[in-house]
């Protein structure tokens, strides 16, 4: 147990260039054993090239990639310890189920009761122990996905790519696979490495992720991590929902900020993101989440006294987005600046309905604010391709 | 609803009409002739019996069978040519070339169908013969004294009919690669494959339906050309088919050259069936695909 090494897998400042466009740019990264490890970016974002890079179907153009503390720089794709689940699988139509799985076990010149011994076994750990004799075409899509893993993980590998597996299933049964992977991977104690642009599946099966935007890791965390505390403004774009406005720094007390938005409305918030410590007058840009803004009518007795500082704004509901548990309000705050907040419908007398007068409150610690910079635009969750 | 359907049907009727015309009139009417001609024999003037007779005589004549036995297996040998250099070819143009050097490819497998048979074997013995261009280069830069005859070998023969079938071959290849996921490929590495593991085990199996196509277009193609074997070979080509057009032609012997045609279809048809019997593929999956 002390000799065996902890990462499974560790990049040291790897690069990527294809002329003069640099598709990945300096990342490193350890992946601790048997963890599940995602990373999540827009597309073109680089994470495919560095998944490849991994795999070794891509050379490097600077930077070690170390498995289990051995660089395989030099190493062929076909003597890495690193299996991959494709897009759309790549399962090979011309063989069936067994032939599929006994393929990289053959290629291994292993013997032909031990190779069926394996397949039979690994085939039960993904509760399919009937299907061998099946031809791929015959599978449900769930199935093919169960194949395609198993035939990764028959071969025992250091680390397990997927490359969005799930992209191509419908969302019921998308749904189904996230926590079955996460499952299968818990089962087979193997350090998977899950490519994706969809930030729930990030999200819920992973234990650490790491976003990566225009070639770079902007930030590595645990799910929680990135969504409470984001270091970067892109992280705070594209990890859940926010509102979004930009400001200009008016006063700054250490890391508590009194700021104004573009339209001049007042609050407050805290500075996030790397040093320097923005200044008065610098421009940023404001991140609320939905969850913490709460929506409530005007009183005509007047507002009752709230403790800890707090930004309140006067707004009138525009529409109601019903979405269960998950509803929303769209809100037309001061000179039409547009904000969501989410809210609890439950159907009755309470619930708040468009044209009423609302208050919007929040905590200034949920008001983070990031220096505007160039580079740190982000993209709009939800509106990737698939 | 009635008229409806019958003009449904006549229209369907007449669609077809030109394709059954021409199976039956061109394909089916000879061929059963030529059966109806292999089966009689003349004994006297206008006077015919009908029996094997033609038949009995073909195989007591080893001349004939042999040069059928030989048209076949120089006809597996440039079928088995054509395969293994048009293959690396097809796979350059569908997996290896980018999207648009893939059409300019193509085409220039193509161009050469647009010169008739006749003109690219003339093409050939401009270039092979005594006086041609490549024993003339040879005399001129002193490698050999004398002219050198390349036509009427065995070789030639082979070489020419490797050139004008090999379009048959590739044609089907790369529209069968075309339809292949790089990521397969790939995944056949991944999981631990060598290059020649992936050839065999993927690669190949997965283009299976194209080579088999390609094999029985190339075979019979090769079995039943005319003009290269002849104008290539010259006399001592002993192609089958330069057997036919002796019985037809030179001898004026319809009988024994229907026979000699019925047993070449037969022949190669028996080769094909095993063929596909080997492979495991069938007719639809094959020639229907691609």
């Amino acid at each position: 147990m002390t000799e065996t090494a902890s990462y499974d897998l560790q990049c040291l400042g790897v690069s990527k260039n294809y002329g003069a466009v640099r598709a990945v740019r300096d990342v490193s990264f350890d992946i601790p054993n048997g963890s599940f490890f995602s990373i999540l970016g827009p597309s073109g974002c680089g994470k495919t090239t560095l998944m490849r890079m991994i795999a070794g179907f891509e050379e490097p153009s600077a930077g070690d990639i170390r498995i289990k503390d051995r660089s395989v720089l030099n190493t062929p794709p076909n003597r890495r310890n690193v299996k991959m689940v494709f897009q759309h699988l790549a399962l090979f139509p011309m063989m069936n189920v067994y032939e599929n799985i006994a393929y990289g076990l053959r290629c291994n010149r292993m013997s032909k009761a031990e190779i069926e011994r394996r397949v039979s076994d690994v085939l039960a750990r993904i509760e399919l122990p009937d299907v061998a004799d099946r031809e791929i075409h015959q599978l449900s899509g769930g199935q093919k996905q169960r194949i395609a893993i198993a035939r990764c993980m028959v071969l025992d590998p250091d680390v397990l790519l997927l490359d969005e597996p799930l992209g191509a299933l419908d969302l019921k049964l998308r749904e189904a696979m996230k926590i079955e992977l996460k499952l299968l991977q818990h089962q087979f104690n193997t350090t998977f490495i899950y490519i994706t642009h969809d930030q729930s599946e990030a999200l819920v099966m992973s234990d650490y992720v790491a976003i990566m935007n225009a070639g770079r890791f902007e930030q590595i965390g645990t799910p929680q991590e990135l969504y409470h505390k984001p270091k970067t403004a892109f992280v705070a774009g594209f990890v859940g929902d926010a509102n979004r406005w930009p400001c200009r720094v008016v006063e700054a007390f250490g890391t508590t900020l009194r700021v104004e938005t573009e339209i001049g409305l007042p609050l407050t918030g805290v500075a996030c993101g790397r040093n320097p410590p923005m200044q008065a007058g610098a421009h940023g840009e404001l991140f609320v989440r939905p969850e913490f803004i709460r929506a409530e009518r005007v009183r005509t007795d007047g507002s009752p006294e709230r403790a800890g500082p707090l930004n309140v704004i006067p707004g009138i509901i525009d529409s109601q987005l019903f979405n269960g548990a998950k509803s929303r309000v769209l809100v037309r705050g001061p000179q039409g600046m547009r904000i969501e907040a989410d809210v609890t419908l439950t159907g009755g007398e309470e619930d708040l309905r468009p044209g009423e007068k609302v208050e919007l409150s929040w905590p200034a610690e949920q008001t983070r604010c990031f220096a505007a910079a160039g580079s740190a635009t982000g993209a709009d969750p939800g509106a990737e391709p698939a | 609803m009635r008229s409806q359907r019958d003009i449904r049907r006549l229209s369907l009727f007449l669609l077809l009409a030109p394709f059954a015309l021409w199976i039956v009139l061109l394909v089916a009417l000879p061929q059963l002739g030529m059966l109806f001609l292999s089966l009689r024999e003349k004994i006297a003037p206008r006077v015919y019996e009908y029996g094997f007779a033609n038949y009995v005589s073909f195989a007591g004549e080893p001349i004939y069978w042999n040069t059928l036995l030989r048209t076949a297996t120089m006809s597996l040998l440039v079928t088995a040519l054509a395969l293994v250099i048009g293959f690396p070819v097809a796979y350059y143009i569908a997996k290896i070339a980018g999207r648009r050097s893939r059409g300019a490819l193509f085409l220039l497998i193509l161009i050469p169908l647009w010169v008739s048979d006749l003109i690219r074997a003339f093409g050939w013995i401009l270039l092979l013969r005594e006086t041609g261009v490549v024993s003339s280069l040879l005399q001129w830069s002193g490698l050999v004294s004398g002219g050198i005859e390349f036509l009427y070998t065995d070789a030639t023969v082979v070489v020419g009919l490797v050139y004008t079938v090999i379009l048959f071959m590739i044609v089907p290849l790369v529209s069968t690669l075309d339809g292949m996921d790089e990521a397969m490929i790939e995944a056949g590495y991944n999981l631990g494959g060598n290059g020649f593991t992936v050839l065999r085990r993927i690669i190949i199996p997965y283009a299976m339906p194209g080579i088999v196509s390609g094999c029985i277009v190339t075979f019979m193609l090769t079995a039943g050309s005319y003009l290269t074997p002849i104008l290539l070979g010259g006399k001592n080509s002993s192609w089958f088919t330069a057997q036919i057009y002796d019985q037809f032609i030179t001898r004026y012997n319809w009988e024994a050259g229907a026979t000699f045609g019925v047993l070449l279809l037969a022949f190669t048809s028996v080769v094909v069936w095993i063929g596909l019997k080997l492979s495991g593929q069938s007719l639809s999956t094959t020639v229907a695909r691609s």
